[in-house]
């Protein structure tokens, strides 16, 4: 399909993908925001409920995952300013440390869950069942927002992988480096979003 | 407007040899012009399969009692064609294959922002339609939800819910992407001197549609996916029996498909601005008016979902306020409709068939418009609701509405897209036919609904039966007619350039490039010098 645009592949306009990738984060954040205004409801359907099931969270588990997303966000704006200058080395080195912060996230992640369905609390779970309806929501809401994200970080994960190999072979360097720039906007948003996930579940009393 | 046009002529888009043959010249094209046709032949496809589950669903209803098939199988069939006309025709409607087609022409540009994400977006349109046909073929059956896919039904129904449900997120997802498309391209790609508001009122109306699909879409995207939750995981986000609130199922799935109603008639009522212009010969009447009554309707139409909640229990505040905002968006349409008839003031106007296309729109829009005051007020809404009075509303807005200038569109720009030209009277013997046939089949559903007939039923109380009668006659003629336009399309004949060029005599820049246009629209992109619609024939 390229050589039906070779006017276009050396038309590269850095703006517009820039508009494209923020336009992609309004629809992220909408995506979500229908799952805040769920949340919100229910929160002030079932106060108490909420309240009580929110104390079952483990808050130090949650700030340390918090602490690690806001770190990789700082270290993928490092990798994009170094790349800016010149320094692929420290670009690469950073991105690489984007993503492994990324997959300890995810390891938390899975014991954090994994404590949860050990203690039979899962959506469908027979002892979640017998609970009450604000804890079903809780519990419903926690695990389909949570897992959302952690999609999210996934693909995040995936995209930088891919930025981190072409970087690597030179097709995203100091004088192109939107797709560093569009991945690094793209971490940004997964973090913002983990910023208000976490109070929202665990800190909210 | 400076630039050379016709100094001798590059193949045309249809011809172009690329590195690919056969199929995969089309669908491995990304190539804004082929992508559109790929649009346009599958939506005609989705529209006419559509149309058989109509006559069919007429059929049973032509004599009270069971005639056809038993209620299991008619609530299959309009949920079926509800899905098909709404997700697969009319959503992408204009926008995916008009609009893929026009908006680098219009603006002077030999294609999209990003023209590989556009063909992406058809593959996953063609996803979601794979997916919701697979649901509809396998498992327990098709789903008997109706379109809107309401909870708690929606969770409780044994047939195949979350194929279709995941299917219509997949679609939402290609909407998503081809509107940010369309922004960037409009915000980037027009050519040197075409500012804003120089840029034709189609685009102006598609760059309105393209920020709802935009803003609107996730919202029901994540809400279809929390309804297959509820499903698959037993979560019960809108279970009652675990808490949920099938209430707030219904506003976030109208916070999208209320605007998405604007996604289907934004673009028609640009198409019938265009055809309006072409066929008046001269400029438009009230160009800042139109252009920012798009914006308008996009930005009114985002506020006004609960007046389809109106007897689902809201509070009397809700319902009045919503009730006020519905009559706001009236306001904007109007304004379109009247500087279309000041457009046609004092025109040459000439009866060529698209221009009777856009007539017909109008009519059956306004009657779809004036029939929507009497559900957007809150106690005639009581009275009508859920009978076959909001059908017949429906209908006269996105199939008389949209439908029709989606054909209306097809007519004007048939010439440019194929080089051809169809036989101008059967065109018009077949909208003659069409008009009858939907005034037929619908407007007694007017006089049924508010006589107290429910919508969604395969069978009615004998009082109602010699309307219905009239109805289905009406749905013969209507299929009948509808065959009648596509084959005159079909069988349309090549002429000379000279000829296919500027049919119409239009006065924008899509009609002074070759028909078919070249694989890059432009030898050179064009410098604009003159205001929208007063661009000179060559």
């Amino acid at each position: 399909m390229e050589q039906n645009h070779v006017a276009h592949t050396d038309h590269f306009d850095p703006v517009a993908s820039k508009i494209g990738m923020w336009l992609f984060i309004f629809t992220e954040i909408l995506l979500f925001g229908g799952l805040f205004i769920v949340y919100s409801v229910y929160r002030f359907n079932h106060q108490v409920e909420f309240h009580l099931a929110a104390e079952e969270l483990d808050v130090t588990l949650g700030l340390i995952n918090t602490i690690i997303l806001l770190v990789s966000s700082m270290t993928v704006a490092i990798s994009i300013t170094a790349l800016q200058l010149g320094n692929k080395k420290l670009s690469l080195i950073m991105v690489a440390v984007t993503i492994i912060l990324a997959l300890v996230f995810l390891v938390n992640k899975y014991f954090e869950w994994g404590a949860k369905i050990h203690h039979d609390i899962y959506p469908g779970s027979e002892f979640l069942m017998s609970l009450s309806k604000g804890d079903m929501l809780f519990f419903g809401l926690y695990f389909f927002m949570t897992g959302l994200h952690a999609i999210h970080i996934i693909v995040g994960v995936a995209l930088l992988g891919v930025v981190f190999v072409k970087i690597k072979n030179g097709s995203v360097n100091q004088n192109r480096y939107s797709l560093l720039e569009n991945g690094g906007l793209y971490w940004h948003l997964v973090d913002l979003i983990w910023i208000f996930l976490f109070p929202l579940f665990y800190l909210i009393h | 407007m400076t630039g050379n046009f016709t100094t001798h002529r590059m193949p045309s888009y249809l011809e172009h040899q690329g590195k690919y043959t056969g199929i995969r010249a089309w669908i491995l094209s990304t190539d804004h012009k082929r992508i559109a046709l790929l649009y346009l032949y599958s939506q005609l496809f989705f529209f006419l399969a559509g149309l058989v589950m109509g006559i069919f669903m007429k059929l049973e209803l032509i004599a009270p009692g069971q005639q056809l098939m038993g209620p299991q199988a008619y609530n299959a069939l309009f949920t079926v064609h509800g899905l098909t006309m709404i997700f697969l025709f009319i959503i992408p409607g204009l926008a995916a294959s008009f609009g893929n087609f026009m908006i680098p022409i219009m603006i002077g540009a030999k294609d999209v922002a990003f023209p590989k994400l556009n063909l992406f977006s058809w593959y996953l349109f063609i996803a979601g339609a794979v997916i919701i046909l697979i649901g509809i073929f396998s498992g327990d059956g098709p789903p008997d939800t109706g379109w809107t896919f309401y909870a708690p039904y929606s969770l409780k129904t044994n047939t195949n819910v979350v194929l279709s449900v995941f299917g219509a997120f997949v679609l939402g997802f290609s909407s998503i992407l081809t509107g940010l498309n369309f922004i960037v391209t409009i915000h980037r790609m027009r050519a040197p001197g075409m500012g804003f508001f120089r840029m034709p009122l189609f685009i102006w109306s598609l760059y309105g549609t393209a920020w709802i699909q935009l803003l609107a879409t996730p919202v029901v995207g994540i809400t279809f996916l929390m309804v297959v939750a509820d499903r698959m995981l037993d979560i019960g986000f809108f279970d009652p029996a675990k808490g949920g609130d099938p209430v707030l199922y219904q506003h976030l799935f109208w916070i999208y498909s209320h605007p998405a109603v604007y996604i289907m008639i934004l673009p028609a009522m640009g198409a019938i601005t265009e055809i309006i212009v072409t066929f008046s010969r001269r400029t438009v009447f009230g160009y800042k008016a139109i252009a920012m009554s798009s914006l308008a309707i996009a930005f009114v139409g985002y506020l006004v979902w609960g007046h389809h909640m109106f007897t689902s229990g809201m509070s009397e505040t809700a319902r009045l306020v919503f009730s006020f905002l519905t009559f706001l968006v009236a306001i904007p349409s109007a304004i379109k409709v009247f500087n279309w008839t000041a457009t046609l003031y004092k025109g040459s106007i000439s009866l060529e068939p698209p221009f009777w296309w856009a007539m017909a729109f109008i009519f059956i829009f306004m009657i779809g418009g004036f029939t929507g005051l009497i559900l957007g007020s809150v106690s005639t809404d009581v009275h009508v609701h859920d009978t076959v009075f909001v059908v017949a509303h429906f209908h006269y807005i996105v199939f008389g509405g949209a439908g029709i200038a989606f054909f209306a569109a097809l007519h004007y720009w048939y010439p440019k897209m194929f080089g051809k030209m169809y036989d101008k009277k059967v065109a018009n013997l077949g909208l003659i036919g069409l008009f009858i046939g939907f005034n037929t089949t619908y407007m007694p559903m007017f006089f049924l609904g508010y006589l107290g007939m429910p919508r969604r039923y395969y069978d009615y109380l004998p009082q109602f039966a010699d309307l219905n009668f009239l109805s289905t006659v009406g749905s013969w003629i209507m299929a009948a007619s509808l065959i009648v336009v596509i084959v005159n399309l079909l069988r349309a004949k090549k002429l000379s350039h000279q000829e296919m060029d500027d049919p119409w005599g239009g006065r924008t820049l899509e009609w002074k490039i070759e028909s078919p246009p070249s694989l890059e629209n432009f030898e050179e992109i064009p410098v604009i010098d003159s205001e929208a619609y007063e661009l000179k024939t060559k």
